[in-house]
């Protein structure tokens, strides 16, 4: 009973990398179960701090926080790119084809959020939707869906705030995209297409499956999480930076009054700060977390949040090649209506 | 000779994928015209919604994603075959 040589090459060939993800995620894991021991270790034995100084308690909350961060968002990254290679915008477009307003606004949001997408298809993505006669309003919420769910940011927010709040903002930005859409498409949004869309045709000359193996897939991801994480580390370490100083040296309650539950206008104000931040969402989660310990209200930070990562101002220029000025202006108003709208619940029913 | 289109807007993976085809052309040595297509109609009357996309002798061999130089060298062996 010997094995055949040349099938043991393809078994090894076909495991190597596979392997080599799972070797990954156990050290992961160890690493993840460390950090606070770590941490602990680093600022008060090698370096020799006090836990009660300020300096101490600062120094410990950075050097906790951003492995722990980065950790959470390469292990995020890779997982999401890899969960996305088996979606493609071609088959959102096949699978919502022929839907109708409220379910296909449902399919659409979540659609959004495992389709890969970067802003430059966005055009492509508009057009192919309209051509192939799905609602504007179930358009809509795919494109409302895309940027409110950010993966840097849920993980983010997972690493720092727990599950729950970022099970929160997954919800809640799902029902944004979906009740965003639907209002959209009762506004006869149709007027403010630009003429030449409705005259595209898109061909048929590929199929909806893609071949890749799981080789690929895995190649794809580790590429585009290696990209990502590079590109994004900076702001992480800054804005813990930022956050660990805030921790330390900040009093308790210190922003009760400006951002807290009680205060209103915070939320708003929140919303329209956030609007020009985009390219910063690493750098600022840290940075509305410590904001929080010292009293910010949940509401006001999710809100904050979700404006910074959702209404890119870039992006909606690119929608300028396909939808008039108007639209854009629509979208944006409600999409930061709906923000505002969601923070202020959270504030409300979260004490 | 292989006719390549390189179908993207300008985006950053766009430009990529064209000198990764370059590079696969000229590892090959084989004569080639690559063309780049920018204007949306165009890149979608081939069914392509997610740049970049590789169009090889009327064939769309990839899209939405940036192929390594191995699996366009690979492609392009195909097409001359």
């Amino acid at each position: 009973m010997t094995t055949h040589p040349a099938s043991t090459l393809q078994n090894k060939q076909n495991w190597r990398l596979p392997l080599l993800v799972l070797v990954t995620a156990v050290l992961w894991l160890i690493l993840w179960g460390q950090l606070q021991n770590l941490a602990d270790w680093f600022t008060y034995q090698l370096i020799g701090l006090s836990a009660d100084s300020h300096l101490g308690q600062s120094l410990n909350f950075f050097v906790y926080d951003v492995p722990k961060i980065l950790l959470l968002l390469t292990g995020m990254i890779f997982l999401v790119t890899l969960a996305r290679s088996f979606f493609s915008a071609e088959q959102a477009r096949a699978a919502l084809g022929g839907r109708r307003e409220g379910f296909g606004n449902l399919l659409a949001a979540g659609l959004g959020v495992i389709t890969p997408f970067c802003s430059c298809s966005a055009v492509p993505l508009f057009i192919g939707f309209v051509e192939s006669g799905i609602p504007l309003g179930v358009t809509f919420s795919f494109l409302i869906a895309t940027p409110v769910i950010n993966e840097i940011a849920l993980a983010m927010l997972f690493g720092l705030f727990g599950w729950k709040v970022a099970a929160l903002y997954l919800v809640s930005g799902l029902v944004i995209a979906v009740l965003g859409g639907i209002l959209i498409g009762r506004l006869k949004p149709e007027r403010y297409v630009e003429e030449f869309v409705w005259q595209v045709k898109v061909g048929k000359g590929i199929g909806i499956t893609s071949k890749l193996t799981l080789d690929d897939r895995i190649r794809d991801a580790g590429r585009s999480t290696r990209e990502i994480v590079s590109k994004v580390w900076l702001f992480v370490v800054i804005g813990i930076g930022i956050g660990a100083g805030i921790h330390g040296y900040v009093p308790e309650d210190f922003l009760v009054d400006v951002m807290g539950r009680s205060a209103w206008w915070s939320v708003p104000a929140a919303v329209l700060l956030g609007i020009p931040l985009y390219s910063n969402a690493a750098g600022i989660i840290p940075i509305a977390h410590a904001l929080m310990e010292k009293g910010a209200a949940l509401g006001t930070v999710l809100a904050f949040m979700m404006s910074v990562v959702a209404l890119s101002l870039p992006e909606m220029l690119i929608l300028k090649r396909v939808i008039k000025l108007r639209l854009i202006i629509i979208f944006i108003g409600i999409v930061a209506a709906a923000i505002v709208f969601t923070g202020y619940l959270f504030n409300l029913v979260i004490g | 000779m292989l006719n390549i289109k390189v179908l993207g807007p300008g985006c950053a993976n766009c430009k990529r994928l064209e000198q990764i085809t370059q590079k696969a052309v000229d590892t090959l040595s084989v004569p080639a015209q690559i063309e780049k297509v920018t204007d949306y109609g165009e890149i979608m009357a081939f069914g392509v919604l997610s740049t970049p996309g590789l169009v090889v002798n009327g064939q769309v061999v990839s899209y939405g994603r940036l192929p390594s130089l191995a699996e366009v060298t690979g492609w392009l062996v195909d097409s001359i075959e």
